[in-house]
Parts: C-alpha cells; sequence; structure tokens
C-alpha cells in the first residue's frame, strides 16, 4: 500500500512534483479531503480556501509541463497563521475587533513562498493576537490537540501545530514572541522552529511585540524545517530589523551527526517545576548525543527566574502601542452606539478585545506610564540584556543548550485559562529564548504514558540554526523515537 | 515694574524628501485627498516603517548649517496618544536622543547680530488631516500628510520680543531655503512655528509662567500674537493676577490668543524606543561627507558679496535673502552689468515687478543677460532711465530680448542735435508767452518748456542734451 499524499513531506512532495510524478493538484486535493475528514475534530483550519488553492497548484502544475522549475517548495500545501496579512481571504488575529479584515497586501514572507510554488490551503487558529498559550483564547474555534481531543494544542501556533500533526498540511506557518511556535509544536509531536530575530521578514505579521516576534516554520520533520527555512529566511528592504545575511543552504546542514558538538544542559532548566516524565524523556535524549559523540555541558543560565516577569513588561509595553490602531477609525470593528471619537475608542476596543488581549494592553500602559517607566520598563529592558548575556556566557563552553520545550505536556481545555499566571509558566523554557532574540528549535522526543507528545528544545547562538538543524536532524534519525500516528480522538 | 520677556520657538518643517519619512509614498500632500497613501502610512495591521535616508541627510544638513552636534548614535521613540489623525496611535518621533544638538542661529534686530541657541532639531513623522466639514456630523481623515517627514527645531529660551522671534524665523527660513530642504510656506504648513512665552522682572533668573501659543499661520501673526502675548502676561500680573500654564491659540481675525482644548493636554506620551526601527549611525566619514556638500550659507554669501560687489550692507542684506535672488544677481554682474546699478536695478524695478505678478525670480522672463544688456543700455546713453523702466517691464512681460525691445519699439533716443534744435525751435515759436516769461526771469519755465520739447520727441530727446540746446537757443533768440 502506498503511502497516501497527505501523510507524505514537503520535501517527499516537492520532488515528487518536481520531477512529475505527482501533480500539485492531487496534493492539494488530497490535503483538502484530508481536512474535510479530519479538520471537524481538529478544528485547525480557520478558512479554507479552496478555489484558491487549485489554481495555485493548477500554475505549478504547468510550470513543470512547459519544464519550467516550479519552485522549492512546489506543491507544498501550507496553512497560515490568522495574523499573516493575506490578500486572500480574511486576516482576523482570531479577534472579533478584525472579524472582517482583509488585508490590501500580502506578507513578504507570503509573496516568497508563493515564488516557491507553494499552495495555501487557508488559514489556521491562533490565540487571539498570540496571546496565549492554548488557542484558548480564538475568538473564532477551538482547536484541539489531536493525540486527545479533550485537550488543548498548545498557542498561540495551536492551529498550525494541530494542522500538521493531523496531516492537514506539509508546512504550517506560525510566529514565536515567547514560544508561540516551539511550545505548540512540542505539545502536538511537531518540528517547530524559530529563527534568530531578523532572520525572517516580519512585514505582514501582525506585530504582538516588534522586538520578540519572529515567524517560523512548522512541519513533520527537521528536513522540512530546513527546507521552509530556505524560502523564509532573508533580508527585507521592508523590515529595517531583518538581518542582511547571506542565506545557506539549510538542507546542507542535515549531516547526520553530532560528535563534537557541544551540548550545554542548563541547571535552571531541570528544577522541580519540570514535570518528571519530561525530564526523563529530556535526559533520555541527552543520552541520545552522548552515544552519538557529543560532548554534555553543565552549563548556567543564571536570570532564567526573572525572565516570565521581564518577558511580561516588555511584550505588554510593546503590545499596548502595537495594538493601539485598532480603534475602529481606518478598518476594524467600530461600535455601533458611539456618539464620540472618545466612545468610539473606548467602546469599540472594550468589546472587540478579548480579556487577555485587555489585560495585556492595560499592563502595557501602566509599564510605560511615568513614574513607572524607569521601575519596570526600563528595568525590564536592563535583565533583558543579562539575560542575553547569560547565553553568550553559556556559549562560551558549548554550541547549542538543551533542555525541556515545555514544562508540562498538553492539558485539558479550561485548566489554565482562571489563572493567567499558571498558563504564562508554560513559556518558562521558551521566553528567555525570545528575549535573546537567540534561533530555538522543539522537537518531538517521546510521548508520555497518558499518550502525549513531549518536546526536546535546542537554543542556538545568532543565526546558528544550521547547528540546531544538524543536531535535530540527528537526534531524529538516532533516537529511534516515532511518536506513530496521533489517534484524533 | 519693568519686565523682559523670554520666548523658546518651536519650528515643525515638513523636509521636501521625495518620499514619505517612513514609506515610499510620495511627499505631494496637495494631491486628491487620501492618494498619497499605502499600508505603512495607513497604519495597516503588519506593516513596518522604514527611514528615509535622504531625510536623515537633509536633517543632518540643518543641524550642521545650525551649528550643532550631529549625534554618532540616536534612536527614534513612539509617542503615544489617541487621536484619528494618528494612524497608528503613536507618533514615531526622537525623544531623549535628538539627531542633532546644541547648535545656534545669528539673527539681526535693529542693526545688532544676536545668537539664538538651538536645543534640538529632531527627525518626526507628520499626522493626517482631519476635516471636520463633511455633510452633517461627519468626520474625515485625509492621510496624504500622514508620513511627511518633519523635522522639529526647538529653540533655548533666548529671544526677548516678538521682533526677535520673527528675525529668528527670518533667518531660519532663509537657512532652510539655502539648503534646499523646505519650501517654509507657514500658510500651507510646511513651517509651522509655535511659541513658549513668559515674562519676568528685568533682573530676576527664574522664569515666569510659560503659556503656548499655536495655530498661527504667518510670519506677522507670529510677531502680532507674541507681542499680544506679553502684553497680556504683564497686564495679568500688574493687576495682581496669575499667568496659568496652558496652550493658547492665536485666533488671527480677533488679533487675540484664546485658550486651547487640546488633543494631547496633560497627557502621558509613555514614549518608548520604536523596536521596529534600527539605530540611527551617522558616523564621521557621512557627516563629512554632508558637511562638504553644504552651500555657501547665509552669512557667509552675505558678507561675500558686500565686499565682491562694494554692496552696502542693506543692499547685501536684501540681494542675499533668498539665494534665488542673489544667484540672480551674481549672473547679471557675470554678464557683464555695472554692480551698484545692477542692485539698483534689481531691487528696485525688478523686485516690484516680480512683487505685482506675484512672481518668483525663478519664473521670471528676464534672464540676468537681459537685464545687464538693459543697464549697459542706460549706461552707454543709448536709453535714458525712463526707457530702461519701459523697457523691463516689456521683457517682464514678454520675455523679449533687450535690444529687441528697443529697436522694435524705435525706443532709442535722439542724440542728433539738428532734429532737436528744429524741435525746440517749433516749440518756442509756439510758446511766445512762455518764452517772454522766462527772460523776465521765471525760471521754473524753463522745466515747462523742456517737457514740451519731451513730448514732441516722445520722450526719446536725450536729457542732458536737451537742456543744453534748449538754453543755448534761449540765449540766442535773445541776443
Ligand atoms: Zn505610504
Amino acid at each position: 500500500m502506498t503511502t497516501p499524499l497527505y501523510k507524505k513531506t514537503a520535501r517527499e512532495i516537492r520532488d515528487a512534483v518536481r520531477s512529475g510524478a505527482v501533480t500539485a493538484t492531487a496534493v492539494t486535493e488530497a490535503h483538502l479531503a484530508r481536512i474535510a475528514e479530519v479538520d471537524p475534530k481538529v478544528d485547525a483550519f480557520t478558512q479554507i480556501w479552496t478555489d484558491e488553492a487549485l489554481a495555485q497548484a493548477a500554475a505549478v502544475d504547468a510550470k513543470v509541463k512547459q519544464g519550467v522549475d516550479p519552485g522549492p517548495m512546489a506543491g507544498v500545501p501550507v496553512g497560515v497563521k490568522e495574523l499573516i496579512c493575506t490578500r486572500t481571504g480574511k486576516t482576523t488575529c482570531a479577534s472579533k475587533i478584525l472579524e472582517n479584515f482583509r488585508s490590501p497586501y500580502d506578507a513578504t514572507i507570503i509573496k516568497k513562498l508563493d515564488a516557491a510554488g507553494a499552495i495555501f490551503l487557508g488559514k489556521v487558529n491562533m490565540d487571539e493576537f498570540a496571546m496565549g498559550s492554548s488557542t484558548e483564547r480564538s475568538t473564532l474555534k477551538t482547536t484541539k490537540n489531536p493525540w486527545n481531543l479533550k485537550c488543548v494544542p498548545g498557542g498561540s501556533s495551536g492551529g498550525s501545530a494541530a494542522a500538521i500533526s493531523a496531516d492537514e498540511c506539509a508546512m504550517a506557518i506560525g510566529s514565536d514572541t515567547g514560544g508561540s511556535i516551539r511550545q505548540p509544536a512540542a505539545l502536538c509531536g511537531c518540528v517547530g522552529i524559530k529563527p534568530t530575530y531578523g532572520r525572517v521578514s516580519r512585514y505582514g505579521l501582525v506585530a504582538f511585540a516588534s522586538s520578540l516576534d519572529q515567524i517560523g516554520p512548522l512541519t513533520k520533520n527537521v528536513e522540512d524545517a530546513a527546507l521552509s527555512l530556505n524560502t523564509l529566511c532573508g533580508r527585507d528592504p521592508l523590515d529595517a530589523t531583518s538581518a542582511d545575511l547571506p542565506v545557506p543552504d539549510f538542507t546542507k546542514a542535515l549531516t547526520g551527526d553530532v560528535k563534537g558538538l557541544r551540548v550545554g544542559l542548563p541547571k535552571e532548566y531541570f528544577t522541580e517545576a519540570l514535570n518528571a516524565e519530561m525530564r526523563e524523556k529530556v535526559e533520555a535524549a541527552v543520552d541520545v548525543f552522548r552515544r552519538g559523540g557529543a560532548e554534555i555541558v553543565p552549563v548556567s543560565l543564571p536570570h532564567t527566574d526573572y525572565a516570565i516577569a521581564t518577558y511580561y513588561i516588555i511584550c505588554t509595553a510593546e503590545a499596548s502601542a502595537n495594538l493601539a490602531r485598532f480603534d475602529g477609525v481606518r478598518y476594524g470593528y467600530r461600535h455601533p452606539g458611539a456618539k464620540t471619537v472618545e466612545e468610539m475608542y473606548v467602546l469599540s476596543k472594550s468589546e472587540a478585545f478579548g480579556p487577555e488581549v485587555r489585560r495585556r494592553i492595560m499592563l502595557g500602559t501602566y509599564v510605560l506610564s511615568s513614574g513607572y517607566y524607569d521601575a519596570y520598563y526600563l528595568k525590564a529592558q536592563k535583565v533583558r540584556r543579562l539575560i542575553k548575556k547569560d547565553f553568550d556566557d553559556a556559549f562560551e563552553q558549548c554550541d547549542f543548550v538543551m533542555g525541556p520545550t515545555s514544562p508540562i505536556p498538553s492539558f485539558e481545555f479550561g485548566a489554565k485559562t482562571e489563572n493567567p499566571l499558571e498558563m504564562y509558566l508554560a513559556d518558562i523554557y521558551t521566553i528567555s529564548v525570545n528575549l535573546a532574540t537567540l534561533p530555538g528549535i522543539s522537537i518531538p522526543c517521546g510521548l508520555t504514558a497518558s499518550g502525549l507528545p513531549a518536546g526536546l528544545q535546542m537554543i542556538g547562538r545568532p543565526f546558528g540554526e544550521e547547528t540546531l538543524l544538524r543536531a535535530a536532524h540527528c537526534y531524529e534519525q538516532t533516537s529511534g523515537i516515532t511518536l506513530g500516528e496521533p489517534p484524533i480522538a | 515694574m519693568e519686565f523682559e520677556a523670554v520666548v523658546g520657538m518651536e519650528v515643525h518643517v515638513e523636509i521636501n524628501s521625495k518620499s514619505k519619512v517612513f514609506c515610499g509614498c510620495s511627499g505631494n500632500f496637495h494631491a486628491a485627498p487620501n492618494t498619497n497613501v499605502c499600508p505603512v502610512c495607513l497604519g495597516m495591521p503588519g506593516v513596518l516603517p522604514v527611514l528615509n535616508v535622504d531625510m536623515v541627510n537633509k536633517s543632518v544638513a540643518v543641524g550642521l548649517a545650525l551649528n550643532c552636534t550631529i549625534s554618532r548614535w540616536s534612536k527614534l521613540d513612539r509617542k503615544n496618544y489617541f487621536y484619528p489623525d494618528m494612524a497608528k496611535n503613536y507618533q514615531i518621533s526622537q525623544y531623549d536622543l535628538p539627531l542633532c544638538q546644541n547648535g545656534w542661529i545669528d539673527i539681526e534686530v535693529d542693526g545688532q547680530t544676536k545668537r539664538i541657541g538651538i536645543t534640538r532639531a529632531h527627525i518626526e513623522e507628520d499626522t493626517a488631516r482631519n476635516t471636520h466639514t463633511i455633510g452633517g456630523n461627519q468626520s474625515g481623515v485625509d492621510f496624504n500628510r500622514s508620513g511627511l517627514p518633519l523635522l522639529e527645531i526647538v529653540t533655548e529660551p533666548d529671544i526677548r520680543s516678538a521682533k526677535e522671534a520673527l528675525a529668528y524665523l527670518t533667518a531660519l527660513k532663509q537657512m532652510l531655503q539655502y539648503l534646499d530642504v523646505s519650501d517654509c510656506n507657514m500658510e500651507e504648513g510646511s513651517l509651522r512655528a509655535e511659541a513658549n512665552i513668559s515674562v519676568r522682572p528685568v533682573g530676576q533668573e527664574k522664569f515666569g509662567t510659560k503659556t503656548e501659543v499655536k495655530n498661527v499661520a504667518s510670519f506677522s501673526g507670529v510677531h502680532k500674537a507674541i507681542e499680544f502675548e506679553i502684553a497680556r502676561h504683564i497686564k495679568l500680573i500688574n493687576s495682581g493676577g496669575k499667568v496659568v500654564q496652558e496652550t493658547r491659540g492665536w485666533d488671527a481675525d480677533r488679533g487675540i490668543t484664546v485658550p486651547q482644548r487640546l488633543k494631547e493636554s496633560a497627557h502621558d506620551y509613555r514614549y518608548f524606543p520604536e523596536p521596529d526601527l534600527v539605530p540611527i549611525v551617522v558616523d564621521e566619514a557621512w557627516e563629512q561627507r554632508i558637511r562638504e556638500s553644504l552651500p555657501e550659507l547665509p552669512a557667509a554669501r552675505r558678507s561675500r558679496m558686500g565686499t565682491q560687489y562694494g554692496l552696502s550692507a542693506y543692499d547685501a542684506n536684501v540681494i542675499t535673502l533668498s539665494q534665488d535672488t542673489a544667484n540672480y544677481y551674481e549672473q547679471v554682474v557675470a554678464a557683464g552689468a555695472d554692480a551698484k546699478k545692477a542692485a539698483n536695478w534689481l531691487m528696485v524695478e525688478l523686485q516690484s515687478l516680480l512683487s505685482a505678478a506675484k512672481q518668483d525670480i525663478r519664473d521670471c522672463r528676464v534672464s540676468p543677460a537681459d537685464l545687464a544688456a538693459l543697464v549697459g543700455l542706460i549706461e552707454s546713453g543709448a536709453i535714458n532711465g525712463k526707457m530702461g523702466k519701459d523697457v523691463i517691464a516689456e521683457m517682464f512681460e514678454t520675455g523679449k530680448a533687450t535690444q529687441d525691445i528697443v529697436n522694435e519699439q524705435g525706443l532709442s533716443q535722439i542724440t542728433d542735435t539738428g532734429e532737436i534744435e528744429a524741435i525746440i525751435r517749433q516749440v518756442l515759436a509756439d510758446n511766445p508767452a512762455q518764452v517772454e516769461q522766462f527772460r523776465s526771469g521765471k525760471d521754473k519755465v524753463f522745466g515747462f518748456l523742456v517737457g514740451q520739447v519731451m513730448r514732441a520727441t516722445q520722450g526719446k530727446a536725450n536729457p542732458a542734451l536737451l537742456n543744453d540746446l534748449l538754453r543755448r537757443e534761449l540765449s540766442r533768440q535773445e541776443n
């Protein structure tokens, strides 16, 4: 029996389409059928662009027929997070305030993927404005974890992770401000990489926290992550913070060995906050690296404890300004009962932003207000530099840092929505990476006894994605761990 | 009690960059509403600003011309406040690290030179423009102006009178026009001036309570508004009252300032560094490159031209007021005209034609070479001064060359002695009574006779020659 097309990896699809062994149309149809079959249960997709996807596929097939190179992502079906601006469909950010918003332009990465031959199947769910770790903060729908439909997919890119895990697409675009790619990837058992800040253009990514946000791919395996980065990365004249560095062929970094690599294990990541089962999985992964000839080095990241407080000051401060534009003046929700300009602001925002978004806007406004700026925002910026320095110091002794992605596996709906602080702890291992502007990858490292995926995180030097991909790929190839198929039940 | 005024100026200058400061839209805001807009200057979701390098270059040029220190490292910040003319509900500006700092400019008041300190000059984006006149209770916003490049120039509180404020604005405008970075049109809003005004007893160190005056649309308005405000402060204090710190608007129709209820009043702007932009790093080489590209600045040009052309301080001042006039003048002289006469013809005749036609010298149809030719014809006696005025008016109107007009209209003076003598004899014969009066000692009649001859020659007789011949003929007939 041959593998169904929807089970194939992005690289397999690309190769098959390029060689003419299979058409992009067939691939697209197979995935659309798969979505029709499983998405009623998973609820990852918020919009399905059947006609547009088939038209894109037809264009790819026409190129193949004419002998024109259809591109490095030819025929690869992609799900796009709801906060990436696309001319096609809506860009809602999973919020009532943008429930009918259509972007007049395509994000830079959308243009790049389109040029590379990728097929956009539609948009996938997320926490409202990427603020959350469970995708429960979406106003669109409730996305489930394919490994257990009673459990959350993680967040904020929960739709992206669930869609990959349920084989609804071969690559999904996510964004990561404090772990929003890596944590859902870990909870849903797929691969997610947050590139170094500046690696991927943010133009067209609706900003949550500008100095932390970064776009990245969620994929079925490490090779697909490398392949996707080849298209996504690179300097963009429309993003002043994008790095003017050459983009390597990331797939060439996948050598299959880790001999001589130094793996740093930060002692601060292995405390009682770490669930025992998760610790066991990570320790087993350490053994895989040791057996592979890597050197295991104990390191310390002494300011880890301050990361969450620092993060929630900086990200909320930036968010309070970034979200100010949603005022009902030019686009988006405008309260029908508003009689004055001030009422238009207050009523529209109060009604159309969800509670977590409102909480963060207020927090951010507070930490920037006169008299509190120095104590909060300025102090947080100083601590941010110390956190970055912790990593600089660690990288003197190791080539990458390794640990768990999340302290806990997925949890049931509603378990953490009552207490926002508890939800914030889900990102305890991932947010430092954004604060330090480093690349981080999460890959599956086994299933818990209750059948939920565990994620292994690797954190690299600035622009050290190749090392991460090499290590992650080698682990994937040599650990003998395969999660198998999620039950979607 | 005697008071002195303390005034500081904040001037916003729209820099004439081809595109807006953070996007590629055209800087022309005269277009139909909302046509020079894009996702960036509309504040659409997901957009990012990219700093226009031309704006940085021009801002550095202004900073250097104003003797400022150019920051090696400066940054942009977000200034947060809500208003429908703000696309993002924050304005990208520079807060604690402006691009240019600690400069000065010399101004001239009543023949005295005074130095005004420049605190800072920083880059920011303009807001959109709200219109509240659309029928009923609707308002419109035109985003053509949103994101236009602004340079805000702030002085030290060194200005002591409305006159000095006006002199400062004049000098600043002249400087900006020399640098060709703005058209500085206050009526159109490409230059906006606000004044911070306070008064204090003479001899007192401490500043009085200040008020800020906005909403002034002309240079003369600034002068009047400051004068009014100073008088208001003094009157208030003298009558036992207190000046309230507030923002006031200038009501040009009534000639008074009135308290303004402002959108930003008592606002906490919650400034923080703009994370979407990288710091502005102007290294020494960059600064040097711009320094070398600076044109000759007003003060230098004034003094050079004064010496080189032997102009009075007043003339040098007037001619160098605008770079275009100064260039024009130098071209006239280069074409061979006498420097002093050229100055007169330019400042008096041509200037009055330009003012009457509300025309810029740049668009003037009288070429410098033609003006030089005209000055030459008068000097050689080929035409007289009065004819010259007619010729320049004709040149101004039609753009024809000097000699062509002179030829066409037969304007050359009559210098033929015989021809003039014949006319004189005729005039004397026609006016026996006046000739009699002259002989009986009434010298004034001489002028009447000159006029009659001029009329008969249609003004073409050479005046000196005519005088000579008329006296000779009168004395000849007497004998
Ligand atoms: Zn624009």
